[in-house]
């Protein structure tokens, strides 16, 4: 059974991460050099962390699936990134940003992470603003804000609705300038397959080049995960369509434990579904919520009727009526799930009736239309661009889909997992959000780890190993690991099947969907339990992976996605089944309030549930680890 | 609106692709014929279901470069009819809708073709130049840490803005490919242009300039004879008046760099 100790720092809430950055462990500078670090994953987080351990003097080697850092999907973040600045003089503050965020993740994260990220949020924006992130201004000069799901003050900083998209642009110009320097030796096109553990520790990976097909072998001090998370095990979602869980999952299946993988974000404002073609969703940014008004016909004869024909009068505002304080602006699963709500009563609209409106045109009366224009404009092309509608004359049509995954790899307050040596960072660990994420939390997150806490964690685990005491990577741990990574190549491109990788994605996509997706029940899991495991069969028996071994090979790449997550698709259900109650973005139909809102179980479920694998075929380790409330009152999540 | 959509009528397109086993193999165009496609779909979901069935009949997939689907990560890049991106304006190659085709068409794919940038397989080329051009000078040397107080640097609204429409780059490669002397000079110009307009990017804005155009010109592209199809392909709409403002700062940086004393003790760091 795992040890899975959080090593939360004693001491006042306030004081945990200013005291346990005194305490912890040192690297002398002339030391640092000696250690090797592996980054895997060059997103936020990923390019942060790199370009940071380099400017301290580490040695660190990333590696990247893409064909440049610039690619990672962090890049199509739009709305924004949250911090405590309170330049508005509005009321915000640490504390407030942190009890935002615990109370959006429905209490189901850890009060002394969520705290020390709400401290470092501040330093966030610093650092991005010193690297020339064009952040908007106002006409002073200084920095613009707005504000965002489910908060009450404006905190988010953003750069027109590109926000991820010049953050990242920022982590890569430090990342590239640290190439540059010599202190990052940069791999693209390279997807690493395997961890390699020696003597329980992480000392190294596998990895394949994308383009030659050639396999090496990669040891280092500590291996760094910041590879993202498993939102494309619903096939559908606003993820790219590249993103994958291969990193995480293989290091699960080396004994990583992996976190709440039920937590799952749904975002309530995406482009909906127009056939089964279809490869991906499209979010429009939640800071459209700002200004649109989202509503539905009153009533259900008038849902295919064009909106412009249906008067006030038989509209409804719903999430007005319903949250009236927070209206328009509830957190992203209460309006993802009163979005399902109105289609379940069958006042959606659309071609397919899985469709709500996003109506702009109060805002154009009162703004104008070029204010509009100017505040969510590329918004409004990139809507037409897919739909050929134009919503400035009549409302958008949006719906909820696959965002975002709050669960994840275990970690303790170091960000290391179970496994020592191991860390990871951003969305592919399970720490910060709890059960739900709120809007502008994931850039902060991200640019937290790798900016401001993997700097000073990693030293601590580094000063207890030896320097230039790394395993040599023709140690046999590394030969097994690489035979390993080649046997999988070799069945799948001796396969004789039939049916290419997108047939089971798309499959596994549907099953995950209708069991396992906005609202979740007992028989919906236990059927999902059912079928996965039976599509998992029929994909090794039945897929095709054309082409070899020795070139770029995109269906072999895609071939061993999937097939890790058919795995973690199974892992997912049986979490979502084993959590009685709902709590989130985990909504369970069977505990919910008469008024259809999370009914959550603080007895019972106030719990990380982290699992951990035992084997092939064999029903993997649910371990615990209690969250204890010590400074917050564990309250009902209300938004009305 | 809606009862426009509901009228949709499917069609026939043949794709005319670039087939290129590898870097040194030597290519060819192939012809796939796609029936029942959808107006809705996009181009890449069109390659999509043309991949499957060529999987499903034993032959192998058309590479192609692609991941975010949404315009915004600079992979997609197909030179589609003979323009990067293909028939639409201001958008990626992921961005672009079959409804754009008519039925009959026949679709000429190809990669994005410039020196600098080399075939690996199919439509999928190698781009990493631009990767060295950045490490070689886009950025702002601060180090993590060190930073002030985000609102001790004031930026006027107007160079912000101005600063933020040539950061919106991708990096894609479109504007090389356009361009008849494979020129990267509206990429490089959009990156010394955003960090030449911000106040946090003076101290380095000679050394930069040189030091990207420098690699640029190592890296293979050629000169820019102002024509502009770099910006006519642009996905983000880039402005060749960017290109104005390199040039500015390149010479400018010329003429420093001849002139400029420098301080015999420059280049130590605090004893």
């Amino acid at each position: 059974m795992a040890k899975l100790d959080p090593k939360i720092p004693a001491g006042p809430l306030a004081d945990k991460w200013r005291r346990h950055k005194t305490e912890i462990k040192l690297v002398n500078p002339a030391n640092k050099r000696k250690y090797e670090v592996i980054v895997v994953g060059a997103g936020l987080a990923g390019s942060s962390a790199a370009a940071t351990l380099a400017e301290l003097g580490y040695k660190v080697k990333s590696f990247v699936f893409h064909d440049s850092p610039r690619r990672a999907h962090s890049i199509a973040a739009q709305g924004g990134i949250n911090a405590a600045k309170n330049y508005q003089n509005d009321g915000d503050s640490v504390h407030r940003l942190f009890y935002d965020t615990l109370k959006g993740g429905d209490y189901r994260a850890r009060e002394a992470n969520v705290h020390r990220l709400a401290e470092v949020s501040v330093n966030i924006i610093d650092q991005c603003a010193a690297q020339g992130v064009p952040f908007a201004r106002e006409y002073g000069g200084l920095l613009a804000n707005r504000s965002f799901g489910g908060a009450q003050v404006s905190r988010t900083f953003y750069a027109r609705g590109q926000t991820g998209q010049q953050l990242l642009l920022g982590a890569y110009s430090a990342l590239s300038r640290m190439v540059g320097a010599g202190g990052v030796e940069l791999h693209t096109n390279s997807e690493m397959l395997d961890l390699v553990l020696v003597d329980g520790h992480a000392k190294g990976i596998i990895v394949r080049d994308l383009i030659t097909g050639t396999i090496t072998r990669h040891s280092a001090d500590a291996v760094i995960l910041a590879t993202g998370g498993y939102g494309n095990v619903f096939n559908l979602s606003t993820y790219a369509r590249q993103s994958n869980a291969t990193a995480i999952w293989r290091a699960y299946k080396r004994g990583a434990c992996l976190a709440n993988p039920c937590y799952t974000q749904i975002h309530p404002t995406c482009i909906p579904v127009s056939g089964d073609y279809q490869s991906k969703l499209t979010l429009m940014s939640e800071s459209l919520r700002n200004d649109g008004r989202i509503w539905v016909p009153k009533r259900k004869e008038d849902a295919k009727k064009d909106p412009a024909s249906i008067p006030e009068a038989d509209r409804d505002y719903y999430l007005e009526r319903i949250y009236p304080s927070f209206g328009n602006l509830a957190p992203r699963d209460v309006s993802s799930r009163a979005a399902m709500r109105m289609c379940d009563e069958g006042r959606g609209v659309g071609e397919t009736g899985l469709g709500v409106y996003l109506d702009f045109a109060n805002a154009i009366k009162r703004l104008g239309e070029p204010a509009v224009r100017e505040r969510y404009g590329n918004l409004f092309d990139i809507y037409h661009e897919i739909t050929a509608e134009n919503a400035y004359r009549s409302p958008m049509r949006i719906f909820p889909a696959v965002h975002y995954t709050m669960g994840g790899l275990w970690v303790d307050y170091n960000l290391m997992s179970n496994i020592p040596g191991l860390f990871v960072l951003g969305e592919a660990n399970f720490s910060d959000h709890g059960a739900n994420r709120l809007g502008a939390s994931a850039l902060m997150q991200g640019l937290a780890d790798g900016y401001f806490v993997i700097p000073y964690t990693l030293g601590d685990y580094l000063a207890g190993q030896k320097p230039g005491a790394r395993p040599k990577n023709d140690a046999a741990e590394f030969k097994q690991a690489e035979e390993n990574v080649s046997a999988m190549t070799r069945r799948f491109l001796s396969n004789k099947g039939k049916e290419p990788v997108s047939h089971f994605h798309k499959r596994l996509g549907k099953i995950m969907w209708e069991h396992c997706g906005m609202a979740r029940n007992r028989a919906g899991l236990e059927a999902a339990l059912q079928k996965i495991p039976a599509l998992r069969e029929e994909f090794w028996a039945n897929v095709r992976v054309p082409g070899s071994a020795d070139t770029l090979n995109q269906s072999l790449e895609q071939a061993g996605r999937i097939a890790d997550f058919l795995e973690l698709g199974e892992l997912l259900c049986r979490d979502a089944l084993t959590r009685e109650e709902s709590c989130g973005g985990h909504f369970r139909e069977e505990y919910q309030h008469p008024d259809g809102e999370c009914k959550r179980d603080d007895e019972k479920f106030a719990h990380v549930a982290a699992w951990e694998y035992q084997g092939e075929g064999k029903v993997p380790l649910r371990n615990t680890e209690p969250l204890n409330y010590e400074f917050t009152k564990m309250s009902v999540r209300s938004y009305k | 609106m809606v009862a426009q959509k509901s009228a949709k009528q499917l069609f026939s397109v043949t794709l005319r692709v670039w087939r290129q086993a590898g870097p040194d193999a030597s290519g060819q165009f192939v012809d796939y014929p796609a029936t029942g496609v959808n107006p809705d779909m996009s181009f890449l979901e069109l390659l999509d279901v043309v991949n499957d069935g060529l999987t499903v009949q034993g032959g192998e997939p058309i590479a192609f470069a692609h991941d975010c689907r949404e315009g915004i990560c600079g992979t997609c890049s197909c030179t589609i009819n003979g323009k990067p991106h293909g028939p639409g304006h201001g958008i990626a190659t992921c961005q672009l809708y079959m409804r754009s085709f008519a039925d009959g068409d026949v679709i000429v794919v190809e990669p994005f073709r410039a020196r600098a940038f080399p075939i690996q397989k199919d439509l999928v080329t190698d781009r990493s130049a631009f990767d060295r051009i950045q490490q070689a000078g886009g950025f702002i040397s601060v180090r993590t840490g060190a930073a002030p107080d985000a609102n001790s640097i004031l930026v006027p609204k107007a160079d912000a803005d101005l600063a933020m429409d040539a950061a919106a780059c991708i990096g894609c490669g479109a504007c090389a490919a356009a361009c008849k002397n494979a020129s990267a000079m509206l990429f490089v110009a959009a990156k010394v242009s955003h960090l030449g307009l911000m106040p946090q990017g003076q101290p380095e804005r000679n050394q930069r300039v040189l030091a990207m155009v420098q690699t640029m010109d190592e890296a293979g592209f050629g000169n820019c004879t102002n024509q502009y199809e770099c910006s006519a392909v642009c996905p983000k709409n880039i402005s060749h008046d960017f290109i104005a403002r390199l040039n500015r700062d390149f010479f400018t940086a010329t003429l420093r760099s001849a002139f400029k004393p420098t301080s015999a003790a420059s280049g130590g760091g605090a004893g």
